[in-house]
């Protein structure tokens, strides 16, 4: 097991420098000179040259990807263009709002999908499933910014409960961070929680049809114990694999949902770099989140053997 | 005489399907003394697994309903029963062991978990308690190492340890009726040969009643006091073990015993070259049969059968069977005997 994670831990690196190499083509495959579109029209010869300087740009080519690896080696993603602040600042700076809504919008999913998704389950073919099932059909077909602007109307502008944007941070207290997050947790999180109920749905229906949920009814288990203990464990794997996948989908999310919401976030500082052309900053937002992708798929993996014994690395 | 431990009484149990509905169970009576073995055969698709899981009432519902019948446990209708009362005797008073021990052991779970948990539900016991008694039941079905083997999950033990994780689990309770459904039709001759001794041995120490259901009649003759022989959804002959092997009255158990391959019975002059089977195939139980169920592939049938249900009768002390031709059956039976 311990090998097992050494091992993954190791090909990351690879996969890792596969990314470094595409996001360092990211600059040089752009059509055109990259100073000068990031320079604008009205940039003067000395604007384009300052630019193309502070890019590297004037060093031979195998240089510049030595300076560029070499950098990332030691956790440096470059300077961004238009603010002067280092990548890894800005990106400091921004990541706890992200942070935060993926985290809270992974809880609101969860808790909303594994419930329905039992249920409808075990109540297979009934109008409870066919509700339920009618609710992720919908979840899963409205765009987030068309959700998020209703609640904003219904429960900002209409009901007064929440505050219509904006975000506060944790650390200044916890109920009006949760004010903040609550509407965009739940508007990125429909779309996510339809899929798990659905997957959950699928997986429980599957495992509640097996022998083993038969014996534990023989045993005059209540119904709760036969869901959760026996039914839900089994269940667990393709419902976590699919929480993983949906952590990418999440992270195209949170980019609309935080310019909904107006958060200052890190999909908000991706969206305005490429609007800006600020270089670094994308390719240090293309690598973070490949990153992340990576190293999730690593801990569903590794989760496997925590739900199901038969399966070992 | 006392009052049998567990009575079925008319029990029908229709399944309404949307081609129509599925007759499993058209009036079965039977009923289990404490202490005593009996066993319910047939052939597959017959009611008899689905009249024994309606004893737990694990037929799910919808698609199954009981239109009619009681199953009197301790003079209980446990038909009458709500959801929470039939949960207390689940496992505790009546438990049930499956078929394929391949599949009836969750996954998931170690082996003394499972066992235990019967214990921490029916008897309160705590968590490190109920393990403890786990390991003296694996002991008990004569696993080795149980105190290693508590700790495994279901896919690190064989077929045979299994299916005595199985009876281990279905014993933790002291249960006074023990239902084994096909216990040894997943598994080798030779462990077969040994989870049979073991339930005879357990038998006689927890006194449980057991219904044995099997379409093994060599099963039937080693383990049990009285047979119910069951065809169509109804019971067609009833009888000691004795009995019934000695003067089968009702064709169909004539089949039956026909059916069982003899060793080296294909040697024997002049016997026939392949083994002897009943023709055709179960009837459906989606349309009323209107006659006797078996008549189509009986070869004592009447013109009578075709038209007339029998009735099931006692033709001899403890004997029923439900055939018109009955006397026919057993005169043929000790003709050939001898």
């Amino acid at each position: 097991m311990f090998a097992y994670i050494v091992r993954r831990l190791l090909a990351t690196i690879p996969v890792m420098g596969v990314v470094a190499l595409f996001v360092f083509a990211l600059l040089h495959l752009t059509p055109g000179d990259p100073a000068v579109l990031i320079a604008g029209e009205l940039a003067t010869d000395a604007d384009i040259a300052a630019i193309r300087a502070k890019l590297g740009l004037d060093q031979p080519f195998h240089i510049q990807l030595a300076t560029w690896l070499w950098s990332l080696a030691r956790g440096d993603l470059g300077i961004s263009i238009f603010t002067n602040l280092p990548v890894t600042r800005l990106i400091e700076q921004r990541l706890e709002p992200t942070l935060m809504l993926t985290l809270t919008t992974l809880i609101v999913s969860i808790v909303i999908a594994l419930p329905l998704g039992i249920i409808s389950a075990w109540k297979a073919g009934t109008w409870i499933d066919t509700a339920v099932m009618s609710f992720a059909v919908f979840g899963f077909s409205v765009p987030v910014f068309v959700l998020g602007f209703v609640l904003i109307l219904v429960f900002s502008l209409q009901l007064d409960w929440f505050p219509v944007q904006g975000y506060t941070s944790i650390s200044e207290g916890f109920l009006p961070f949760l004010a903040n997050i609550t509407l965009p947790s739940v508007a990125l999180g429909m779309i996510y929680a339809a899929l798990i109920a659905r997957i959950t749905r699928a997986s429980m229906l599957d495992v509640l049809a097996q022998d083993y949920i038969r014996t534990a009814d023989a045993k005059g288990l209540a119904t709760f114990d036969v869901l959760i203990r026996h039914g839900l464990k089994n269940a667990a794997v393709p419902i976590v694999t699919v929480i993983g996948i949906g952590i990418a989908l999440l992270i195209s999310g949170v980019v609309v949902t935080e310019t909904v919401f107006a958060i200052p976030g890190l999909g908000r500082l991706t969206v305005d770099a490429i609007v800006k052309r600020d270089y670094p900053i994308v390719q240090g937002m293309v690598l973070l989140f490949s990153a992340v992708y990576v190293f999730i798929n690593l801990l569903v993996d590794l989760s496997y053997t925590l739900l199901d014994p038969r399966i070992r690395y | 005489m006392t009052a049998p431990l567990l009575e079925i009484d008319d029990l029908r149990l229709h399944f309404y399907t949307r081609d129509g509905v599925v007759r499993a169970v058209d009036g079965v009576t039977y009923h289990v003394k404490a202490g005593e073995t009996l066993a319910v055969v047939g052939e597959s698709g017959c009611g008899k697994s689905v009249t024994a899981q309606s004893v737990l009432r694990l037929v799910p519902s919808p698609p199954g309903r009981y239109v009619s019948g009681q199953i009197r446990f301790q003079g209980r209708n446990l038909l009458d029963l709500d959801m929470a009362e039939m949960r207390k005797l689940r496992g505790a008073e009546i438990s049930m062991i499956f078929q394929e021990p391949m599949t009836s052991l969750n996954p998931v779970l170690t082996v003394g978990r499972q066992i235990g948990e019967t214990l921490v539900l029916h008897q309160g016991m705590d968590q490190k308690a109920a393990e403890a008694r786990a390991v003296e039941m694996l002991k008990l079905v004569g696993i080795p190492e149980p105190e290693r083997r508590v700790r495994e999950y279901p896919h690190q033990l064989s077929g045979g340890m299994r299916q005595r994780v199985m009876i281990a689990m279905a014993l933790a309770c002291n249960p006074k009726l023990l239902i084994a459904d096909e216990p040894t039709t997943a598994l080798d001759v030779t462990i077969q040969a040994q989870i049979l001794d073991l339930m005879r041995e357990l038998k006689s120490r927890v006194g449980a009643a057991i219904i044995l259901i099997t379409h093994d009649l060599g099963v039937v003759a080693e383990m049990a006091e009285r047979v119910v022989v069951m065809y169509a959804g109804r019971k067609v002959e009833e009888a000691s073990v004795d009995d019934l092997f000695a003067r089968p009255r009702h064709p169909y158990t004539l089949g039956l015993m026909g059916s069982i391959p003899h060793l080296g019975s294909s040697l024997v002059h002049n016997a026939p070259p392949r083994l002897a089977e009943i023709q055709g195939v179960v009837p459906s139980l989606r349309e009323e049969i209107p006659g006797c169920a078996f008549a189509p592939r009986c070869g004592f049938a009447t013109e009578r059968c075709g038209r007339e249900r029998p009735e099931i009768e006692e033709l001899a002390p403890g004997h029923f069977a439900a055939c018109f031709e009955a006397e026919r059956v057993a005169a043929q039976f000790a003709e050939a005997a001898s």
